[in-house]
């Protein structure tokens, strides 16, 4: 059955694209967890559904359009998360069912265009090109080797940014790098995961790898392991049972996080 | 003693909200001054400025004695991290060591060899290894010590070290930064909120009131408290 799986062109283009994201998800993921801002990830997913559903009711290229849209985006929450004036996780909120809603919206008044609304919100395997395979190999090949060069100062920035501003870390540059990252993540696996699932990749590998190492270096590695490993198990899924494959991905995060817990706590 | 550290004319604050004004203070190698003063006199802020965290509204501050205020070990208020953050006791000390690295991606000899004197000046090399969610809140504070120690071998600043500490550790503390300063030379700068003598264990204390901050000795300070 695997094999007549992986026979299918749509299905190679999938585990190509599901396998880099995922990765590239994880790794992203560590950093934003630990520094409490995994909501992020949520409105911006949101942002990038009603980017696409304006890009395609306008007639815009879709990737083209959305991914500015929701780096934009992405800097203005990174701003907000850091304004204490301003509650940044009501902002996120906000900015989420904005976004949501603004879609929708385009999607149901617009006449002569066919949307699926399901395949922009839950996923679908079939609207994966090998020009997102292009893509997702570049993003992985940045992320990867910004871990590698920078892994550190991203450690650094992670565990106490004061510190790591203070002995002269760019903390502003890392984090406008890594909101591009993560808005990149999300356009390019939102159409493979859907838009209300897509940000399940960033948060559940984290916390998994959590339960599982008690060092940083352990827990980016475990991560990036249990995101792979949780992505083939809901693809395999997603093929045998024809459920759309953001759902059975996270059902598979989440069946990996209550085992891990459940470990855990008995070899504590 | 030589100048380590001017501040010429200082003004610092956020927007038309002026925090401390006209400062001019002069801190000398070797010294162990406290900075304090009321909730939000503006002692974090004054610190912030000397590491170059925030930008002052006006004046100067020059660092001599090849000081850089990227070499300046810095113990944050809070430890920012939560209590469940994974890393070991050595990935976080080794941080310290980023501020001399440049562009080098990794830690070589030299930094791992400083991060290992680090340890055992404070009398926690043996916790190295060790998990940071897994220390008492005594050895956090030592951990993280240790870090600042790491970035720097002329200056210390510390920004109120003994909150969350109980009494004892409180003690060790402060038994540990006077043998730093004593023993290894290390100018200390440390913002405190307590004004018991037992606190205030530097030679010079900055004191900061209504915009303006000055600094006197330490004795005469508790003469005026008097």
């Amino acid at each position: 059955m695997i094999i007549e799986m992986l026979s299918l062109p749509f299905m190679q283009r999938a585990l190509i694209v599901g396998l880099l994201i995922a990765v590239c998800a994880a790794l992203v993921g560590v950093s934003l967890v630990l520094r409490h801002n995994s909501m992020i990830g949520d409105g911006l997913s949101h942002t990038a559904f009603s980017a696409f559903a304006l890009a395609t009711v306008f007639g815009f290229l879709p990737l083209a359009f959305a991914l500015p849209v929701v780096i934009v985006s992405s800097f203005f929450v990174l701003r907000l998360s850091k304004n204490r004036k301003v509650h940044g996780d009501a902002a996120i909120g906000v900015l989420s069912a904005s976004s949501l809603a603004i879609g929708t919206f385009a999607i149901s008044v617009s006449k002569g265009v066919n949307i699926d609304l399901n395949s922009y919100l839950f996923g679908s395997i079939l609207s994966v090109s090998w020009l997102d395979v292009l893509y997702s190999a570049i993003l992985a090949v940045i992320v990867i080797g910004l871990y590698l060069f920078a892994y550190h100062r991203i450690f650094a920035i992670t565990f106490d940014e004061d510190f790591a501003k203070s002995v002269g870390v760019k903390t502003e540059v890392y984090d406008a790098i890594f909101a591009i990252i993560c808005s990149a993540v999300i356009v390019l696996g939102m159409r493979l995961l859907g838009s209300l699932l897509i940000s399940s990749l960033i948060i559940f590998p984290t916390l998994t790898a959590m339960r599982m190492s008690r060092t940083f270096k352990g827990v980016v590695a475990m991560s990036a392991a249990v995101s792979v490993v949780a992505f083939l198990a809901g693809l395999f899924a997603s093929y045998i049972t024809a459920a759309p494959t953001g759902a059975t991905v996270v059902l598979a995060n989440l069946v990996i996080f209550i085992f891990a817990t459940i470990l855990g706590r008995i070899t504590k | 003693m030589s100048t380590i550290l001017e501040l010429k004319k200082l003004s610092l604050g956020f927007g038309e909200n002026k925090v401390i004004s006209n400062a001019n203070l002069s801190i000398e190698s070797g010294d162990f001054v406290c900075i304090v003063g009321a909730n939000g006199a503006g002692k974090s802020t004054l610190v912030k400025a000397i590491l170059g965290l925030i930008k002052p509204l006006s004046g100067e501050i020059e660092y001599r004695n090849g000081l850089a205020h990227t070499q300046i070990g810095y113990l944050p208020q809070e430890t920012r991290p939560d209590n469940n953050f994974p890393a070991t006791v050595e990935e976080i000390v080794l941080s310290g060591c980023l501020g001399h690295m440049g562009w080098k991606p990794f830690y070589c000899h030299k930094e791992k060899q400083h991060v290992k004197r680090s340890l055992k000046t404070l009398g926690i090399n043996d916790l190295a290894g060790r998990s940071f969610m897994d220390l008492s809140g005594g050895q956090k504070q030592k951990v993280l010590l240790a870090r600042s120690l790491s970035a720097t071998t002329k200056m210390l600043i510390l920004d109120e070290p003994s909150n969350n500490l109980d009494h004892k550790s409180r003690r060790d503390f402060y038994r540990t930064l006077k043998t730093l300063n004593r023993e290894r030379g290390l100018t200390i700068l440390m913002i405190t909120h307590d004004l018991d003598a037992d606190d205030l264990i530097g030679n010079k204390i900055i004191a900061i009131k209504e915009g303006s901050a000055r600094m006197v000795a330490t004795k005469d300070y508790l003469e005026e408290l008097k």
